[in-house]
C-alpha cells in the first residue's frame, strides 16, 4: 500500500492502530446504552450480523472511532469473529479505525468540486490547521479526510464538518465555518 | 410542460407534510393499485410506459420486475430496495427528490412493492445525506400512521414494512449486488450473476433494486397511464421526464426536470445559462463520472439512453459535468481515475491493480513526469479493464472517460509529455 501515491489517508482504515489507546477509552466493554441501541436495530434485518454496520456507527458516534477492543466486544455481541467484523469495519469509508479529532472535516475531492476549486479549499485548510488529508491537528480538534462526491455539485466546492454540509465555498469563508 | 417528479418541490426544498402531500393528490396511486389493479397489471403498466432505470444503466424497469417469481409458490419474504446511495461523481438528482418530496419516493416504493408482492422495502441511503435521512424518517413514520405502510395497508389484503438503512460509505454500495452484500452486513463486493437478484437477492430471496428517481415515476404511471408517460418524452422507447443536471463552470449550475430527450445544447445553454463569461465549452461527461466525454460536435445529441449511446457515450445519471477550456483535461481525468482507484473494492485483480496504475500514470503526466510510452500504457488499460475482464461495471465505467479523453484530448496529453509540464499551470 505504501507505494500508492494517492494518499496517506488510506491508512485511516488499517486494522492495527499505531496510536496507543487513550486511557479514558481503555474501558473496553460496550455500554448498556450501546447494547440497547444496537438491539433496537436488530428487527430491521433477517440476520443478526446485518446489524454490524449500524453497530459500528453506534459505537463510533459515542467514542469518535472504533478501537480494536471495540471490535472484539462488538464481534462477541454480534456472534461474529473479530476478523469478520474487522473486514467490514475496514471496508467502509466512514468507519474510523484510528482516533480522529473532535470534529471531522470531510472534504469533497470529486470531479465537480475539483473543477470548481477543491485545491484552493484544501490548501487553505492545510495552512490554517497545519494538517494534510488524513491528519489530525495538534490540538486534537480537527481531522481532515477526503470524501467521494457529496451530491452538492451545483454548489461546488463543498465539504462537511461532522453532520453539517457547507457549499459554494470560498477560501476566505472557511475560517468562519471552522469557528462555529 | 408537466413536471410530475418536481411538482411538489418548493424552491426552498421544504418538503410537503403527509397532509399537504395528500392534498396534492398523493397516495391516490396506492389506493388505486391496491383496490383495483392486480400486481401483474401494475407491472404491465410500467412495462408499457417504457420507463427505463434512472440509476445509469437504463434497463427497462417493467422487464426487470418481470423476472420476480410470483404466486403462492414464490419464495418469501420478497424485497424491494430503493438505491439511494447516490455517489456517482457529478450526480445530485436523488438528493433533490428525497429532500424535496420524500413521500413521493415512499409512494413509488409502495406501488412498486405491490407489483412484485414484496414484504419488506428498504431505502439504502448514503450517510452523507443527513437532511434526506431526517426527512425520510419523518415521512416513513407519517406513512405508517396514515395507514399506507404496515399490516393490511388501507385495510386491504397487502402488507409492507419499510426500513431505512444508512450506509457507512463506499461507491461500490451503489452497485446492485454490492448493495445487497452491504445490507447483509458484509463488504460491498459484487456477486456473480446469475443468479440474478430478482430470483436470489437479499438473503437469497427475490429482490428488486431500483434507483430513487426510477421509483419516483411509478405511481405517476399508475395515476395517469402508460400513454401519458410516453407522451412526456421526446424520445421513442424511453418514457417520462428526466431530472437533468449541470455542474462545472457554467452560469447557473443546477438540476431541472425536462422531457426525456432534450438536447445537450438546450440543457447547457437554456437551463444552465451557458458557459461563464470568458470560458469556452470543451466537453461534457453526460451522466456521472463513468461515462464517455461528449464534445462540441455532440451538442445537438438528444439526452435519452439510445441517442447518447449512438454518440459513443452513455446517458448514465443524466447529470452532466462540463469541461471548460481553462481546465486541464489531463488533470480532470486524473481526478476521475483517482476516485475510481480509491473506491475499487479490490475484489478482482484488473480493477484493484489496474486502476491505481492508471491513476499513477495520469498523475505523472499531469506533473510533467510523463514518458513517451504512457499513452500506450493507458490505452492498454482501457482495453483490459473494459467489459468482460472484471467482476462488475466499476472498472469498465472508469475506462469510459479515460478512453474518450485520449480520443478527444490526445493532443493535450502529448503536450504534457513533450513539454514535461501541465500547460494550464503557471
Amino acid at each position: 500500500m505504501g507505494n500508492r501515491e494517492w494518499g496517506p489517508y488510506l491508512l485511516i482504515s488499517l486494522p492495527h492502530s499505531p496510536f496507543p489507546t487513550p486511557h479514558s477509552l481503555r474501558t473496553t466493554m460496550l455500554t448498556e446504552e450501546e447494547r440497547q441501541e444496537i438491539a433496537a436495530e436488530l428487527h430491521q434485518y433477517a440476520q443478526k450480523r446485518a446489524v454490524c454496520i449500524d453497530a459500528l456507527k453506534i459505537v463510533q458516534r459515542r467514542r469518535g472511532w472504533v478501537s480494536d477492543e471495540n471490535v472484539r466486544d462488538l464481534a462477541e455481541f454480534l456472534e461474529m469473529t473479530p476478523d469478520e467484523l474487522d473486514s467490514v469495519a475496514t471496508f467502509y469509508n466512514l468507519i474510523f479505525r484510528k482516533p480522529v479529532g473532535r470534529r471531522v472535516i470531510l472534504i469533497c475531492d470529486s470531479v465537480s468540486c475539483w473543477i470548481m476549486g477543491y485545491d484552493r479549499i484544501r490548501e487553505h485548510l492545510t495552512a490554517r490547521l497545519g494538517i494534510e488529508l488524513g491528519e489530525t491537528s495538534s490540538d486534537g480538534e480537527f481531522t481532515m479526510l477526503p470524501i467521494a462526491c457529496l451530491g452538492a455539485c451545483d454548489h461546488a466546492p463543498a465539504l462537511m464538518i461532522d453532520e453539517a454540509l457547507y457549499q459554494d465555498l470560498e477560501p476566505q469563508g472557511i475560517d468562519r465555518i471552522l469557528e462555529r | 410542460m408537466e413536471r410530475p417528479l418536481t411538482k411538489n418541490i418548493r424552491a426552498d426544498r421544504e418538503p410537503p407534510s403527509l397532509k399537504e402531500y395528500e392534498r396534492a393528490g398523493g397516495y391516490q396511486a396506492v389506493r388505486r393499485s391496491l383496490r383495483s389493479l392486480s400486481p401483474q397489471e401494475v407491472t404491465e403498466l410500467v412495462k408499457n410506459s417504457d420507463l427505463r432505470g434512472r440509476g445509469g444503466a437504463g434497463f427497462p424497469t417493467g422487464s426487470k420486475w418481470g423476472f420476480v417469481p410470483m404466486g403462492a409458490d414464490a419464495p418469501r419474504p420478497k424485497y424491494l430496495i430503493a438505491n439511494a446511495d447516490e455517489m456517482e461523481p457529478g450526480t445530485f438528482k436523488d438528493r433533490l427528490l428525497m429532500e424535496g418530496d420524500p413521500h413521493q419516493l415512499i409512494e413509488g416504493m409502495i406501488v412498486s412493492s405491490y407489483a412484485i408482492q414484496a414484504d419488506v422495502a428498504y431505502i439504502f441511503l448514503r450517510w452523507e445525506y443527513r437532511l434526506a435521512e431526517k426527512r425520510l424518517k419523518k415521512a416513513i413514520a407519517e406513512a405508517y400512521s396514515g395507514g399506507y405502510l404496515g399490516k393490511n395497508i388501507l385495510g386491504l389484503d397487502y402488507s409492507l414494512e419499510m426500513r431505512l438503512h444508512v450506509s457507512a460509505g463506499r461507491y461500490m454500495c451503489g452497485e446492485e449486488t454490492g448493495l445487497l452484500n452491504a445490507l447483509e452486513g458484509n463488504r460491498a463486493t459484487p456477486r456473480s450473476k446469475p443468479p440474478y437478484p430478482q430470483v436470489s437477492g437479499l438473503w437469497g430471496k427475490p429482490t428488486i433494486v431500483n434507483n430513487v428517481e426510477t421509483l419516483c415515476n411509478v405511481h405517476h404511471i399508475v395515476n395517469n397511464g402508460a400513454e401519458w408517460f410516453k407522451g412526456l418524452s421526446l424520445a421513442p422507447q424511453d418514457g417520462g421526464t428526466k431530472i437533468y443536471g449541470v455542474s462545472g463552470k457554467v452560469k447557473r449550475p443546477g438540476a431541472w426536470e425536462l422531457p426525456m430527450g432534450v438536447t445537450v445544447r438546450e440543457i447547457l445553454e437554456e437551463h444552465a445559462g451557458g458557459m461563464r463569461d470568458g470560458l469556452k465549452f470543451r466537453g461534457a461527461i453526460p451522466g456521472g463520472a463513468s461515462t464517455d466525454f461528449l464534445v462540441e460536435e455532440h451538442l445537438d445529441v438528444k439526452m435519452d439512453f439510445a441517442s447518447v449511446q449512438k454518440a459513443g457515450s452513455r446517458m448514465g445519471t443524466g447529470t452532466m459535468i462540463i469541461l471548460d477550456d481553462q481546465t486541464c483535461p489531463v488533470g480532470l481525468t486524473h481526478n476521475l481515475e483517482q476516485f475510481f482507484a480509491r473506491e475499487s473494492c479490490g475484489w478482482c485483480t484488473p480493477c484493484r491493480e489496474g486502476l491505481p496504475w492508471t491513476a499513477r500514470i495520469l498523475r505523472a503526466i499531469e506533473e510533467g513526469r510523463g514518458e513517451p510510452g504512457d499513452l500506450k500504457r493507458l490505452r492498454f488499460h482501457t482495453e483490459f479493464l473494459g467489459p468482460g475482464f472484471t467482476f462488475c461495471a466499476l472498472a469498465p465505467g472508469a475506462m469510459e472517460p479515460l478512453q474518450s479523453a485520449l480520443k478527444y484530448f490526445g493532443e493535450d496529453f502529448e503536450r504534457h509529455i513533450n513539454e514535461k509540464r501541465c500547460p494550464w499551470r503557471s
